[in-house]
């Protein structure tokens, strides 16, 4: 059996020393989801505080910058405004659902935070179908949109909650399929086992060349897709529909759908870096003997991908629906799955590069 | 019978949306009933009069003098050329023989307020289909026409600068030099407005074949400037009956005959191209003289109706006074370019789903207070 | 083979596009067109024209230039201007000249247009570069121009 939980080895061992088995096994997980809770916090507020920064000057502004050093603080002082707001309460809407669904969209992405690897072994829960398992997870997301736009009872929020609908259905299945395009070079589903993969023959953007391009682009269209940014975040497209699925939730509420938002861009910032940019990986293995600064390649890698998604976000102008839709099965669709094939011939004819 | 069952049973339903009064994409306070089917828009009713401040009727109660002023507050985008507009009203209505020297400060004006004007609707549009960025873009360059305005008018966005008989002082002496710069400034900036957004993919399938007005129809609503220009209807004021020095520069009326979202997008991109080659005509030769004629301190216009249309940011404005001989007007209406092609609105936008309404009413460039005076 | 000379020209001008933003993040330093507004207040100069708020100017003998003649309040289209006045006996000719007791002026009205400034045939009165004229209570817009104790400076005349 892989270890679930072996997060850092000693504290493992020190627990299950200090008591028995099954208390042990709690406790451990209450750390762990104290940890993740305190990561998802601090990441999604340094993010938000990174969207802005960026944008500011993409847009040549300065940002926030006036709250703690360089405005570093500017979101944590949000956050507080966001708790101390009120909650606003819908006359009419579904009160059972309408609180139900930002909670899914939270637990959605901690749960797909949950298997992300860190570094060599700094990994709560690697399990044999680690990739699988985030795909799986991170469309839990959207129930929580389409709850929260239908429960609502605001015609703004339905049209943006069935446009997130139609959106997910369509772009998952290109997530789904260039992944599985480097999941052919990879051989397993196991996140740890891709990694160890690519410690060998190099990472997979250079191992599968063109077809691994390929896989990249498409991944990150959908994946900017799937979390619902600009250039296809009709979702909530503020010009055409206010606010979107979140227009009636107001104070700690909307920080949920907020903060997950940003969180699923890690996310999907994450997975991108497992599967093309080797995770922790150092280039060229500069740094394999340390693997605490694994966590540091790990992030850099994050953030970069993070940093493009931005650069579309303010860059692009959105798309519309039915355009969203002709792009996904007329053009990523059908080019994602001619390059899997493309890879699996590759694959069959040893063509990869390694070094 | 079988018929009936399925309509029953895939029976799709027609729901109302109020967009507005308070609405991102409504530009100010202008509501919009729509009826939409899933997406696609089956009705749009326009309804004004939530920034109604009886402008029309003001001007009945005031001077000559103290109209010009109000027609700031109607095309704020404009307000320049709104002020032009009722000057050349009642100089012509009075007879006066206008300087040289301040039809060409007054076109001059007049084409900077074009382009000031443009850029933020360009930003706007970007803003509108998604881009957020472009706002800035194009608020960078416009600061930089404020700031000529600021130095010589004394305000950036209401300026009152003309008076019956002139202008109200002389141009500031740093005027030419700091127009050169944003002109210079300015032709460096605008090919990037291009790159940005014009030549990008996804604003070009948003906008290309989206909300047809055909010539017919442009004529019919009564449209005008470069919503008119875009569907084939030749109709600058400019060219057609040039007023102040406009018979004086060479430039090309932006016209095409596509007529859809982003044919009008191009007509404002080339008209900001006509504007820099007009300042770059005259700024250098501005004729000396006075900067104004003397009139009477109370203004009397003599019995009778005058009207004058001139050529605003987005399209024919129209005074008509009639006098009835005192010191201010018997009835005053302008006939705003706004309330006309907003009226168009519906023919474009039937039909088409709910991200192109926006787009249309983008490059409607609606001014609320335009519409409702 | 449209199909993907479409991929290849969309590809290549959302590129372009990325290309010109990239270049305005990568330069934010220099570009950044924003200032940084209650920090620069004591350095901000606004344009000599600039129309701030109408003040009348005094001398250092705390005499103005307002004859009381009442053209301003004429030409303001608002009503933004009051001048509440009186006939005094002047000691030199001995004839009644009209002085002015309080020149009000209600900046929370005052559209900017200009038009008493252009009117006034004495200059008594021009524009301040005040900016951020904003105040927590309106009253503190309706100001008294002339300063208490003011008088006419000696020679300037109403032109008849």
């Amino acid at each position: 059996m892989n270890l679930p939980l072996s997060i850092t080895k000693n504290i493992h061992d020190w627990l299950f020393e200090l008591m028995s088995a099954p208390i042990a096994a709690v406790v451990e997980m209450v750390l762990i989801a104290v940890a993740f809770l305190g990561f998802f916090a601090l990441a999604g507020l340094l993010l938000v505080y990174m969207e802005r920064r960026i944008a500011a000057f993409f847009q040549l502004r300065l940002g926030p910058n006036r709250v703690g050093p360089q405005g570093l603080f500017q979101t944590i002082a949000d956050a507080l405004k966001l708790v101390s707001k009120e909650l606003v309460v819908i006359d009419k809407a579904d009160k059972f659902l309408y609180n139900l669904a930002p909670y899914f969209v939270i637990v959605a992405s901690l749960m797909a935070l949950s298997v992300l690897p860190f570094s060599q072994e700094f990994h709560a829960f690697d399990i044999n179908i680690g990739v699988f398992f985030l795909l799986a997870v991170s469309s839990i997301g959207v129930i929580g949109i389409l709850l929260g736009g239908w429960a609502s009872n605001n015609k703004y929020a339905l049209i943006g909650a069935m446009r997130s609908g139609l959106q997910t259905i369509s772009y998952e299945l290109s997530v789904g399929l260039s992944i599985l395009t480097i999941v052919l070079l990879a051989g397993s589903l196991q996140i740890s086992e891709i990694i160890a993969v690519q410690q060998k023959g190099g990472w997979f953007i250079i191992q599968g060349h063109i077809p691994a391009f390929i896989a990249f682009m498409i991944f990150m269209i959908a994946g900017t897709a799937e979390t619902n940014r600009a250039p296809f975040d009709l979702v909530e497209a503020e010009s055409e529909l206010g606010a979107g699925f979140h227009t009636e939730y107001s104070g700690m509420k909307f920080a949920y759908f907020f903060l997950a938002e940003f969180i699923n861009m890690f996310i999907i910032a994450a997975i991108g870096t497992i599967l093309f940019f080797g995770g922790w990986l150092s280039p060229f293995g500069i740094t394999e003997s340390i693997p605490l600064l694994g966590v540091m390649w790990f992030m850099l890698k994050v953030l970069g991908l993070v940093f493009l998604m931005m650069w579309f976000r303010w860059t692009f102008p959105r798309l519309r629906v039915d355009q969203l839709l002709t792009l996904e099965w007329k053009y990523l669709l059908p080019i994602n799955l001619f390059n899997i094939v493309f890879m699996a011939v590759i694959v069959w004819l040893g063509l990869t590069i390694n070094f | 019978m079988t018929t009936t069952i399925e309509t029953n049973t895939f029976k799709s339903e027609e729901y109302f949306i109020n967009m507005g009064p308070q609405h991102p994409a409504t530009h100010g306070v202008l509501r919009l009933l729509l009826t939409i089917d899933g997406e696609i828009i089956k009705n749009v009713e326009p309804d004004l009069g939530y920034i109604h401040r009886s402008i029309e009727k003001m001007c009945e109660r005031d001077s000559y003098q103290q109209i010009v002023h109000l027609t700031d507050r109607m095309d704020y985008l404009s307000s320049h050329i709104n002020n032009e507009a009722v000057c050349l009203t009642v100089e012509n209505a009075l007879g006066l023989e206008i300087p040289e020297r301040v039809k060409v400060i007054r076109t001059i004006l007049a084409e900077l307020t074009r382009l000031a004007s443009h850029q933020l609707w360009w930003g706007v549009m970007g803003m509108d289909v998604g881009a957020l960025t472009t706002y800035f873009y194009g608020f960078r360059d416009r600061e930089l026409i404020n700031d000529i305005f600021e130095e010589t008018c004394g305000a950036r966005l209401t300026m009152n600068y003309n008076i019956p008989g002139g202008l109200m002082f002389d141009i500031h002496p740093n005027f030419v030099k700091r127009t050169k710069d944003f002109i210079a400034h300015f032709k460096t900036k605008l090919p990037e407005y291009d790159t940005l957004l014009t030549g990008n993919v996804i604003f070009q399938k948003r906008t290309q074949g989206v909300g047809i007005l055909t010539k017919e129809d442009a004529i019919s609503f009564g449209t005008t400037g470069p919503v008119a220009r875009a569907s084939g209807f030749s109709c600058d004021i400019r060219k057609h009956h040039p007023y102040s020095a406009y018979d004086r520069v060479q430039f090309n009326e932006a016209i095409s005959t596509v007529g859809d979202t982003f044919t009008r997008y191009q007509m404002r991109i080339q008209e900001m191209w006509e504007s820099i080659s007009i300042i770059d005509q005259l700024i250098d030769n501005i004729p000396d003289g006075d900067f104004k004629v003397a009139t009477n301190a109370v203004i009397k216009l003599p019995k009778g109706e005058f009207y004058q249309k001139v050529e605003t940011a987005r399209g024919e404005l129209g005074v008509f006074i009639v006098s009835d001989g005192k010191k201010s007007p018997y009835r005053m209406k302008f006939r705003s370019p706004g309330f006309s092609n907003l009226s168009a609105l519906k023919k474009m936008a039937v039909g088409s789903k709910l991200g192109d309404l926006v787009a249309i009413m983008a490059t409607l460039d609606i001014v609320v207070p335009d519409i409702d005076r | 083979m449209s199909y993907f000379s479409d991929i290849y020209n969309g590809v290549k001008t959302l590129l372009t596009g990325m290309s010109v933003t990239g270049k305005y993040f990568f330069n934010a330093r220099k570009e950044i067109i924003t200032q940084q507004f209650p920090d620069n207040r004591a350095t901000l100069k606004m344009f000599d024209r600039f129309r701030g708020e109408v003040v009348m100017p005094h001398d250092e003998n705390n005499e103005h230039r307002c004859t009381g003649c009442q053209k301003c309040e004429l030409a303001c289209p608002n009503g933004t201007i009051e001048i509440i006045w009186d006939r005094v006996v002047d000691e030199e000719t001995g004839k009644k000249i009209k002085v002015i007791d309080k020149h009000i002026y209600h900046l929370s009205m005052c559209t900017m247009c200009g038009l008493c400034i252009e009117a006034c045939p004495t200059d008594a009165i021009k524009w301040s570069q005040n900016f951020s004229n904003s105040s927590y209570d309106r009253t503190q817009l309706t100001k008294v121009l002339n300063k208490p104790g003011s008088k006419i400076m000696p020679g300037v005349k109403d032109k008849e």
